[in-house]
């Protein structure tokens, strides 16, 4: 699958001219008495690729769910290609529609076909007409390696497939960055492959994405920086040889012991 | 006869017992029941007649008009009320609360029989019977409906909506073209059922007073019963109801299993 894949240069998302995609500064949240996360501080450039590793629970969903304001933070300041997206005034559904978001659960809409799947906002949220929205599914379907799905239902398809659809449904609304939140992490590993070599590609043409993984060699080969959460704080980050081949913090080094390959802990030295 | 049978054999030798009784009470009805009156009273050919065409082309043809115009005007307020009830907003909720507990908590009877006396004193202009019978059928039924679509809309999961607002779809518009539709698919054999309910509602029509032409089966089939001393008629409006309703109770079946497939 991934071989069909070819390397596109240029397409839509324009690459890394300067400025911040996503600035993040002092966010907080917290759910009743939980407090989820403890001051956050990030920021992503253009074209930049951030992985951002964790202990369960440690808040990285929250975080990326913050960012298109999925959750409501408790306070803080985010602000998503220079437009302050916690300001009360600002139209949270027209900044929505320039960030993709890939979830977990993939969350297509299981009652629409693949091609109305990728269609559906197109033409409702951005008032594309019926073919031009076809003709970017098609090619979004494309990028992704499953032109032959394009009458299928969700519910037809491997957990691979459905998730590259998933993807091709964000890029088809042309964002200028991508959230992906655990994307590998509901399917079976013989089909993760297939979808990180989509990422691979994407990150290559120079998207910016904004990606919670547990595959570290996933975020070693492609991401430009690591950050490693733990109880809602950044503990460290960095390239991923520093954070991943070099932790500095204690809390960083046995969280990675724990989630590499477990067997080689137990080597003798 | 104390060693204890088998327990294949003991259940074999229950069930036959059961069937034995069961044939037993038949056999005494039948033998006790006066088949020379029943027959006259039910089965009379002369009477059953005399009903035919009009009690297919009117009476039955009414109960499936006031059926079907009940059924969407109640369709239509039941989503609304669902909607309500799932608001941010507290008033909507409260009111829809109110409605739906109300009109489920009163007999249908006593809503049909206030629509009856109070929209003539409402309104001195004559008001369509078809929408009194409309509005009568399709408020009581909003209740219910209401809630299944409630039920129904919570079903879809939460991802959904989440996946809808994060292209950039509005509440609304995530609502109008992803929930709703699936959770209509959740609700169809609920929503058929409801159907079912209301057909046989539908012989409560009477009570807003009717003219002779505006008849459905109920009040065609007692209306014929007064004037021929027989139960005829009753028992042909009982058949014709079932002709409605024994298809949409087999349509239930079927999307029900649909639904157990599809999971
Ligand atoms: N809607 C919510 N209501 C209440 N608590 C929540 C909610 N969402 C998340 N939490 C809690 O916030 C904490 C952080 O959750 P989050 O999903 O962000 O963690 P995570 O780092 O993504 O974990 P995982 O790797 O398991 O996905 C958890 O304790 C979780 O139970
Ligand atoms: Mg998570």
């Amino acid at each position: 699958m991934a071989a069909s894949i070819k390397k596109k240069d240029g397409g839509p998302g324009t690459p890394a001219e300067s400025g911040e995609a996503i600035q993040i500064e002092g966010l907080h949240k917290s759910f009743g008495d939980l407090e989820v996360l403890k001051g956050i501080d990030l920021s992503v450039k253009r074209g930049e690729v951030v992985c951002v590793i964790g202990p369960s629970g440690s808040g990285k969903s929250t975080l990326l769910r913050c960012v298109n304001l999925l959750e409501e933070p408790t306070s803080g300041k985010v602000s998503v290609a220079g437009t302050e997206v916690t300001d009360p005034d600002v139209d949270i559904d027209r900044v929505r529609r320039g960030i993709g978001m890939v979830f977990q659960a993939f969350n297509l809409f299981p009652h629409l076909t693949v091609l109305e799947n990728l269609g559906i906002a197109q033409r409702r949220v951005l008032g594309r007409d019926k073919e031009l929205a076809e003709r970017t599914a098609r090619h979004n379907l494309e990028r992704v390696g499953l032109t032959d799905k394009e009458d299928a239902y969700p519910a037809k398809l491997s957990g691979g497939q459905q998730q590259r659809v998933a993807i091709a449904r964000a890029l088809s609304m042309e964002p200028e960055l991508m959230l992906f939140d655990e994307p590998t992490s509901a399917l079976d590993p013989e089909l993760v492959g297939d979808v990180l070599a989509v990422m691979r590609k994407l990150a290559k043409e120079g998207m910016t994405m904004l990606v919670v993984t547990h595959e570290m060699s996933f975020a070693r080969e492609v991401a430009d920086r690591v950050v490693f959460m733990d109880e809602g704080v950044i503990v460290e980050q960095g390239t991923p040889d520093r954070v991943v081949g070099d932790p500095q913090h204690p809390r960083t080094r046995s969280f990675l012991a724990r989630v590499l390959d477990p067997a080689a802990a137990q080597l003798p030295e | 006869m104390n060693r204890r049978l088998p327990r294949r054999q003991r259940i074999r030798l229950i069930r036959t017992a059961q069937y034995g009784v069961l044939v037993l009470v038949v056999l005494v009805v039948a033998m006790a029941a006066n088949w020379g009156e029943i027959q006259r009273a039910f089965f009379d050919v002369e009477v059953a007649k005399e009903q035919f065409p009009e009690i297919v082309t009117t009476a039955l043809g009414n109960t499936i008009i006031y059926t079907v115009i009940g059924f969407a005007f109640g369709l239509t307020l039941g989503l609304i009320l669902a909607l309500m009830r799932l608001s941010q907003v507290p008033p909507y909720r409260w009111l829809a609360v109110a409605y739906i507990e109300f009109f489920r908590g009163v007999p249908a009877l006593l809503v049909f029989i206030a629509f009856g006396y109070g929209v003539p004193l409402a309104f001195q202009v004559a008001i369509n019977q078809y929408v009194t019978v409309m509005l009568a059928l399709g408020l009581v039924g909003a209740a219910y409906m209401a809630e299944t679509i409630r039920a129904g809309i919570q079903a879809v999961p939460k991802g959904q909506m989440e996946a809808a607002r994060s292209l950039g779809m509005s509440q609304p518009r995530a609502m109008i073209s992803i929930v709703i539709p699936q959770a209509f698919r959740i609700v169809l054999p609920p929503l058929t059922n409801e159907l079912i309910l209301l057909t046989k509602d539908s012989s409560l029509v009477y009570l807003l007073g009717l003219s002779l032409g505006q008849y459905e089966l109920a009040k065609f089939g007692r209306d014929a019963l007064n004037q021929h001393q027989s139960m005829t008629p009753i028992l042909i409006a009982g058949l014709l109801y079932l002709v409605i309703t024994l298809p949409l109770g087999h349509l239930v079946r079927r999307l029900e299993a649909r639904t157990a497939k599809a999971r």
